[in-house]
C-alpha cells in the first residue's frame, strides 16, 4: 500500500507525460494473501504485491488505452507512448464526447488496518480451527482464506482525482463427510470478524446431514434458496439485465419495461457502492461518484446503471458504474442488494408441504439472456422438505429455470442477509434467503 | 535476469528452503474489439513480475511481486519462507516432489509472422471489413469482432539446477453477429470460428489470416437473423446428436480434461472447482467411452494453446494417453501428485497464470484423436438426429458427471440430410454414458486444434489457455432440449 500522496504523485507523473487532448490514469494496487487448505491441511499458501497503471489517451474522438505494472518513469512513459500510438492509428469514435469532470466524492470507510496486516500465522491459526473441528467430527476440511488490502485511484486531465483504500477478508470452506458435503463462507472488510468455529459448525453440520443422499425425481418444486444460492440470481441480473448497454442492445428483459411489473411484489433490488454494509467503493473507474440505483422496487422495474458513454447516448448522466477502459462489457452493478423480508430464516420452511432446500448453486450458465434462463447444479447440501421439516438429503439436481420466473414466484424472504464477494470480479452482493415456488429441476446427477 | 533468479534461489537456500524455484514472467497482450463499425476497445497491457515457490519445514510457501528490485527480491523470498512455515503448522506429512528435475533449455513458439509487428491499421482494417459484411445483412443488431495477441517470456530456475527460458506467442480472432426481435424478446447470436469471442492458437499472425473472417461474415450474419424465426429445437428423451468440432472440443474440455486433473482427484480443489468421478481405483480399468474414443494430453502438438517446451515446474512437455479405445488409462499430474499415486515422474502439466500465481495442474492440449469418418458420410448415415454447432452455454457438476450444453445453431437431420434449422438447442447427459454412446469420430480432414483461452480454476483465480484437437463426432441416445 503506497498511500494517497505517493499514488497522486504517480498519477500526476503519468498525466504530465501525456500531450493528448484528454488523459485518464487509473492506479490500482494490491497486497493480497490467500491460504488454501484441503484434506484438512494447508496445501497452497500464497501472497502477491502488485500495482497497475492504466492510461487512456484521447485525441479528439480517437482513444487509446495501455497499461503496465512497473511504476518506473520509463515504464510509465512507454505506456503513455503505446496509448498514444494506439489512439492515433484508429478511427474516430463518433459517440465519444468527453471524459467526466470532477465531482464531489463522499468518503467511505472500508479500510481496516488489522486486515491489511494479517499475517500468515494468523491465517493458519484460523484455518487450523476449521481443520481441527473437521477432524473431531470425522469430516475433511477444504477452503480458502483471503486477506487483502487495496487502493484505487482515478485521475484525469479535467481535474478528477479520486482515491480509495479498502480491505477484504473472505473465507469459505467445504466440509466433506463420507457421502456428503457442506459449505459456509464469510466476507467482511475486517478479518477480526471471522468466526472460524461458527463457519466450521455450519459446514460440518451440513456435511453430516447430507450423508447418503437418495434419489428424487426432477420437476417443479418449492425451494428454499439459501443466501449462497440466492446470490447467483443477483449476479446474473447484474450481468445480463441491469446494464444500460444490455438494454441499448436489446438483450435485457428491462428493455421497454421501466415502470412495469417485472417481479413479485416483495422483490426490491438496488445497487449502492456507498452503503456501510457492503465492500464500499465510492467512485467508479472513470472517477464518477457512485449513485444508488434502484433496479426493481416492489416488483416494478425502475432503472439500470450507466457509465459515461451509455449515459451520453441517452442524454443522461453516468450513475458511476463504469468498468476500467477500454470497456466492452458496459456499466456494471458491483454492489447489489436485495431487500430483506420479515421471515426468520429458521422459520421459512414451516409453510412448505413438499420442497427442496438448496444450499448452493454451481456452474451456472446462461441458456437464454432475455428470459434470464439459467442452467446449473445444486451443490454442498440439497435436502427434501416435507411438512415443514427437512426429512432427508437428496442427490444434486440440474436446474434449467428462469431466474425472472423465480423472482416472480417468491413466497418469502428472510430477514437476515449475507454479504458475498465474487472471486473473479470482486463484486459485492448482500442477499437474503428466498422461498420460491415452481423452481424447475431438469435432471439429477449420480 | 540470471542474476535475479540466482539471487532469489541463493537467499531461499540460505534461509532454510529444502527446495525453491523462481519464475520471472513478462506478458504483453494486445486486444482489439470492433463493434458496429467502431473500434470499441484497443489496448496493450504489460505485466512483469516474479514469483518464488519454496518448501520449508516440509510445506509450501509462495510469494510474488511486480517490483524486480534487489531489496524486493529479498523481501519476497523471506515472505515465501514465512508463509511456508505457517503452512507447516497444519501439515499432515512432508511435501514429496520426487526425484530432482534438472531441465535446461530454450523454447520458442514457432511462428511465421510476429503478430506484434503487424500494424494496427491492418488489424483494424481486417475487423472492419468483417464487421461491414455482417452489418450488410438486414436484421443484424450488433456486429462484433476481436483480435487478441499474447507474448509471454518467462525464465524458470530451481535449486535443483533447472534453468529454462521460454517465449510463448498466441494469436486469436473471432466475429459474432447478434440479431434481436424486441417483440418476442428473442436474441440469437452466431459466432465464427468459435464461440465466446474468439478462436486462438499458439501461432503467429498467419493463424488470423487463415481464418478468413471477412469471407465468413456474411454467412454468420444471415444465420443469426435466420435463427430468430427458426423452429425451436424439440425436446426428445433419446435421439442421435452430431456435434461440430468446436463443441466436441468443449465437451472434451469439461467432461474429460477437468476430471483427469490429479489435484482435483486428490481433493485439493474440493472447495472450489470440485473433485472428480475418475477416482484412482478406476485407473486402468474403467470404461470411460466407446472403442471409438481415444484421448491424449499432448503438450507437443503444433499450434495448441497447451503447447510449450517445459511446464512451470520445469518438467519437459509430453504426450500422455488418457483414454485408449474407451478405457481410462491416465491422469494429468504434477511432481507432487505423481508421487502421491506412485505414478513415477510428473507428466508435465503444471501451469501458472503469470508471475503472481503458483502453478497448478492445468490441461495442456487434451485431444480426441481423429477417427475414420468422413463428416459427410457421418451425416448421410444418420436417419434421424440433430446436428449441433458452436457452443452457447455449458455447465457440469462438481464431479464432472452431469452436464448440459447449448449450441448457437442446430439442424434437424432426416434421412441422412440436414433438413431445417433449429434454435435454442441443448443436450444433457452423464459423462461415461455419453462417451459410451459415441459411435463415430471425424477423420484427420476435419480435425482442428481448438483453443480455449478462458479456463478458470484455482484460488486465487487463474485463467488458463488450453488446446483441444477435435473433429465432429456422433453420439446415440442423447437427451435433447429443456427450454419451455
Amino acid at each position: 500500500m503506497l498511500g494517497p500522496d505517493k499514488v497522486k504523485e504517480i498519477t500526476s507523473q503519468a498525466l504530465a507525460l501525456s500531450k493528448a487532448d484528454q488523459t485518464e490514469v487509473i492506479f490500482s494496487g494490491t497486497d493480497s494473501a490467500l491460504t488454501r487448505f484441503a484434506n484438512s491441511y494447508i496445501h497452497q499458501n500464497v501472497a502477491e504485491t502488485n500495482t497497475e497503471v492504466r492510461v487512456r489517451l484521447v485525441y479528439g474522438k480517437k482513444i487509446g488505452v495501455a497499461s503496465c505494472n512497473d511504476l518506473s518513469p520509463e515504464a510509465l512513459k512507454r505506456a503513455v507512448d503505446t496509448a498514444r500510438a494506439i489512439a492515433q492509428r484508429q478511427p474516430e469514435n463518433p459517440e465519444f464526447k468527453s471524459l467526466p469532470g470532477p465531482q464531489p466524492i463522499q468518503k467511505v470507510e472500508a479500510f481496516v488496518e488489522r486486515t491489511a496486516k494479517f499475517t500468515p500465522e494468523q491465517r493458519a491459526q484460523i484455518v487450523n480451527v476449521l481443520c481441527k473441528k473437521a477432524k473431531e467430527k470425522g469430516v475433511v476440511a477444504a477452503g480458502a482464506f483471503t486477506t487483502l488490502g487495496y487502493e484505487l485511484a482515478v485521475a484525469n486531465s479535467l481535474g478528477v482525482f479520486a482515491y480509495h483504500p479498502g480491505t477484504v477478508a473472505d473465507i469459505n470452506t467445504v466440509m466433506t463427510s463420507d457421502t456428503g458435503t457442506g459449505y459456509a463462507s464469510f466476507t467482511h472488510p475486517d478479518a477480526g470478524q471471522v468466526d472460524a468455529a461458527a463457519l466450521a459448525d455450519e459446514a460440518i453440520g451440513k456435511a453430516l446431514t447430507a450423508r447418503n443422499p437418495g434419489a428424487l425425481e426432477p420437476g417443479d418444486y418449492t425451494v428454499l434458496l439459501e443466501e449462497y444460492a440466492a446470490m447467483d440470481i443477483l449476479d446474473f441480473l447484474a450481468y445480463l439485465s441491469f446494464s444500460a448497454l444490455a438494454v441499448q442492445e436489446e438483450r435485457s428483459f428491462m428493455q421497454g419495461k421501466i415502470g412495469e411489473k417485472v417481479m413479485g411484489d416483495a422483490v426490491t433490488l438496488w445497487d449502492d457502492g456507498l452503503a456501510p454494509d457492503t465492500l464500499a467503493l465510492p467512485f467508479d473507474y472513470e472517477g464518477v461518484p457512485r449513485q444508488k440505483v434502484t433496479f426493481v422496487e416492489n416488483g416494478i422495474a425502475r432503472g439500470v446503471v450507466y457509465d459515461t458513454l451509455t449515459a451520453q447516448r441517452e442524454g443522461k448522466t453516468s450513475t458511476g458504474h463504469s468498468l476500467p477502459a477500454p470497456n466492452s462489457a458496459g456499466p456494471y452493478a458491483e454492489h447489489m442488494f436485495m431487500a430483506p423480508g420479515s421471515t426468520p430464516k429458521s422459520e421459512m420452511i414451516k409453510s412448505v408441504e413438499r420442497g427442496v432446500w438448496v444450499s448452493r448453486f454451481w456452474y451456472t450458465r446462461v441458456v437464454h439472456p432475455t428470459k434470464v434462463l439459467i442452467t446449473g447444479m445444486t451443490r454442498d447440501g440439497t435436502f427434501l422438505i416435507e411438512n415443514g421439516e427437512v426429512t432427508r438429503p437428496v442427490k444434486n439436481f440440474r436446474f434449467t429455470t428462469s431466474y425472472l420466473d423465480a423472482l416472480n414466484n417468491v413466497r418469502a424472504i428472510s430477514r437476515e442477509t449475507k454479504l458475498f464477494r465474487d472471486d473473479w470480479s470482486g463484486a459485492a452482493r448482500r442477499v437474503p434467503a428466498l422461498l420460491v415456488d415452481g423452481f424447475r429441476f431438469t435432471g439429477v446427477t449420480q | 535476469m540470471k542474476d535475479l533468479t540466482g539471487r532469489a534461489l541463493n537467499i531461499a537456500q540460505v534461509r532454510g528452503a529444502a527446495y525453491a524455484d523462481v519464475r520471472i514472467v513478462e506478458r504483453v497482450t494486445q486486444h482489439i474489439t470492433v463493434k458496429n463499425g467502431q473500434v470499441e476497445a484497443l489496448e496493450q497491457d504489460e505485466s512483469l513480475g516474479f514469483g518464488v515457490r519454496v518448501i520449508v519445514n516440509g510445506a509450501w510457501g509462495f510469494a510474488s511481486s511486480s517490483r524486480l528490485e534487489g531489496q524486493e527480491i529479498e523481501r519476497v523470498v523471506s515472505q515465501a519462507i514465512a508463509i511456508a512455515k505457517a503452512s507447516a503448522l497444519t501439515k499432515i506429512k512432508d511435501v514429496n516432489i520426487g526425484a530432482p528435475v534438472v531441465s535446461k533449455g530454450v523454447y520458442e513458439t514457432p511462428i511465421k509472422v510476429n503478430p506484434f509487428t503487424i500494424s494496427l491499421d491492418e488489424k483494424i482494417g481486417l475487423l472492419m471489413k468483417a464487421d461491414a459484411e455482417m452489418r450488410r445483412v438486414k436484421g443484424v443488431k450488433v456486429a462484433r469482432g476481436e483480435l487478441a495477441f499474447v507474448r509471454e517470456n518467462k525464465e524458470f530456475a530451481s535449486t535443483e539446477g533447472s534453468a529454462i527460458r521460454q517465449e510463448i506467442v498466441e494469436s486469436g480472432c473471432g466475429i459474432a453477429a447478434m440479431a434481436t426481435d424486441p417483440q418476442t424478446g428473442e436474441v440469437q447470436v452466431r459466432s465464427y470460428p468459435n464461440a465466446n469471442g474468439r478462436h486462438q492458437q499458439a501461432r503467429g499472425y498467419e493463424f488470423v489470416l487463415e481464418q478468413k473472417l471477412a469471407e465468413s461474415a456474411g454467412r454468420i450474419g444471415e444465420e443469426a437473423v435466420a435463427l430468430l424465426s427458426a423452429e425451436q429445437c424439440p425436446s426428445v428423451d433419446a435421439t442421435t446428436v452430431i456435434l461440430d468440432g468446436s463443441q466436441v472440443a468443449l465437451q472434451v474440455h469439461e467432461s474429460c480434461g477437468h476430471p483427469i486433473e490429479l489435484d482435483r482427484v486428490l481433493g485439493t480443489e474440493a472447495a472450489f472447482a470440485g473433485t472428480s468421478f475418475l477416482t484412482p481405483d478406476k485407473l486402468g480399468n474403467f470404461r470411460y467411452g466407446s472403442e471409438a474414443v481415444n484421448i491424449t494430453a499432448d503438450a507437443t502438438i503444433p499450434g495448441g494453446l497447451g503447447t510449450f517446451g517445459f511446464d512451470d515446474e520445469g518438467v519437459p512437455a509430453q504426450k500422455t494417453d488418457i483414454v485408449k479405445n474407451g478405457l481410462f488409462v491416465g491422469y494429468m499430474t504434477s511432481r507432487e501428485t505423481a508421487q502421491e499415486l506412485k505414478l513415477g515422474a510428473s507428466n508435465g502439466t503444471m501451469r501458472a497464470d503469470g508471475w503472481n500465481r503458483i502453478p497448478i495442474i492445468r490441461m495442456t492440449n487434451v485431444n480426441l484423436l481423429p477417427g475414420t469418418w468422413d463428416v459427410k458420410e457421418m451425416i448421410a448415415s444418420t436417419d434421424d438426429g440433430i446436428w449441433m454447432e458452436t457452443n452457447r452455454s455449458w455447465s457440469i457438476d462438481d464431479r464432472r458427471l452431469n452436464f448440459q450444453f447449448g449450441t448457437e445453431m442446430a439442424w434437424e437431420i432426416k434421412g441422412g440430410k440436414k433438413t431445417r434449422m433449429l434454435k435454442n438447442a441443448t443436450y444433457t447427459g452423464i459423462t461415461p454414458q455419453f462417451w459410451g454412446s459415441c459411435d463415430a469420430v471425424g477423420n484427420d480432414a476435419a480435425w482442428v486444434v481448438w483453443g480455449t483461452p478462458n479456463c478458470g480454476k484455482g484460488q486465487p483465480p487463474q485463467t488458463a489457455h488450453t488446446g483441444h484437437g477435435a473433429a465432429p463426432a456422433r453420439f446415440r441416445n442423447v437427451r435433447v432440449g429443456v427450454i419451455k
